[in-house]
């Protein structure tokens, strides 16, 4: 049932932010600490553990497939959302300090990715993502 | 006729965002095809798009949440939302290539580091020259240069005054939607083609909205990589930005 994937991916969802929250509380911080990143580290557990074990149908997969899907989507929502007039407003002081924070990590970003090898790579993309 | 499809509108806020974003997805890839040739990315138009109508929002409502705050789109900041959007990032690990995310594992982890100091230091440093001299204050604006989460954290942590933390705010905000919409435009200059380039953006480029929305302006299959190594992006920010960071601004301005 394509349910049983949405519902694999909102336990793993659940799991991660709560483990963000109490790693966040451990170490004093008022925030949760990389909640998604756990999620997802465990959604990728998952789905090996269960290839492997022969009990991932397709369906199951299309239950996950279609949220992942929907991310740039929600993406758009997310951008209608932001307090841009906050931002406008900031003046000078907020915009040199954004525009000087973004030149410099973009520098460093173009300089450690031409630095050491990199041997990763992209699978073909799918329809969808031509699409978009 | 009007006030009927108004109360529509506002009875049934998610599935009308659902119409309206895909709306406005149709939209941009007809732009994006027929404007642009397909050299900007549909995706990215739509995301200026949606920036667009977060200020024209903003300026009708004086609210925070752009469009969000006009009842009728009360939909969008559901489905825009942390909840909505933290789930489908989620659901993107599903295709995860797990060798070529571990070969990227370390790399990913100095950036992460650097991500944190290095906007850290210019914004600091740029508050010290716009006359923002004590360290309380320094300390604020170059966290939100950071991510606009961890600044007014951090200024909570430290005591600082409410228009240092709304200007702390607002350079995160700046920050957030430069990387949204030159992302797509730098992606060649920046080298961002594979997945370890991903993990090394979403460490530097910090907060997750940024990240997302730029790698999914340059290309859908690199996003679950930036976003994997961006999400510990506003932690780390949270955990060094009251602690050694203020400590280390307060001794070197006093």
């Amino acid at each position: 049932m394509i349910v049983y994937g949405t519902t694999l991916l909102a336990l793993c969802y659940l799991i991660g932010l709560f483990l963000g929250e109490a790693l966040g509380r451990l170490i004093g911080v008022g925030t949760n600490v990389g909640g998604v990143g756990i999620a997802m580290l465990l959604l990728i557990a998952a789905r090996i553990y269960l290839h492997r074990r022969g009990v991932m149908p397709r369906e199951t997969e299309a239950g996950v497939g279609y949220w992942g899907a929907m991310y740039i989507p929600v993406v758009v929502a997310m951008a209608a959302q932001q307090d841009v007039v906050a931002a406008l407003r900031g003046g000078p002081v907020a915009l040199m300090a954004a525009v000087g924070a973004v030149l410099v990590c973009g520098g460093c970003i173009a300089l450690l990715t031409r630095m050491g090898r990199d041997d990763t790579s992209l699978p073909e993309p799918t329809a969808e993502q031509l699409l978009s | 006729m009007i006030e009927m499809l108004d109360k529509m509108l506002n009875k049934n806020g998610l599935v009308a965002a659902f119409a309206m974003v895909g709306l406005v997805m149709w939209l941009s890839v007809l732009l994006s095809r027929k404007l642009t040739f397909g050299r900007v990315h549909g995706s990215a138009i739509a995301i200026l798009i949606g920036l667009l109508l977060a200020y024209w929002g903003g300026t009708q409502t004086g609210g925070q949440h752009g469009l969000a705050d006009l009842s009728q789109f009360a939909g969008i900041g559901l489905m825009g939302g942390a909840m909505l959007r933290d789930f489908a990032i989620v659901a993107t690990a599903f295709e995860v290539q797990v060798d070529e995310a571990r070969k990227a594992g370390l790399i990913g982890a100095v950036s992460l580091l650097l991500g944190t100091l290095l906007p850290f230091i210019v914004g600091a440093s740029i508050a010290h020259a716009m006359g923002y001299r004590d360290a309380v204050s320094m300390t604020t604006i170059g966290a939100g240069a950071v991510t606009y989460i961890v600044g007014p954290v951090t200024g909570a942590a430290i005591g600082a005054s409410s228009d240092v933390m709304a200007l702390s705010i607002a350079t995160g905000l700046v920050k957030a939607i430069i990387v949204m919409i030159f992302t797509p435009v730098a992606a060649r200059a920046l080298g961002l083609s594979t997945p370890r380039s991903a993990m090394i953006f979403g460490g530097l480029a910090g907060t997750v909205s940024g990240v997302s929305a730029g790698l999914a302006a340059t290309d859908r299959r690199l996003v679950p990589y930036g976003a994997l190594i961006a999400t510990f992006h506003t932690g780390l920010g949270c955990l060094l930005g009251p602690s050694v960071l203020f400590l280390v601004t307060k001794a070197l301005v006093g």
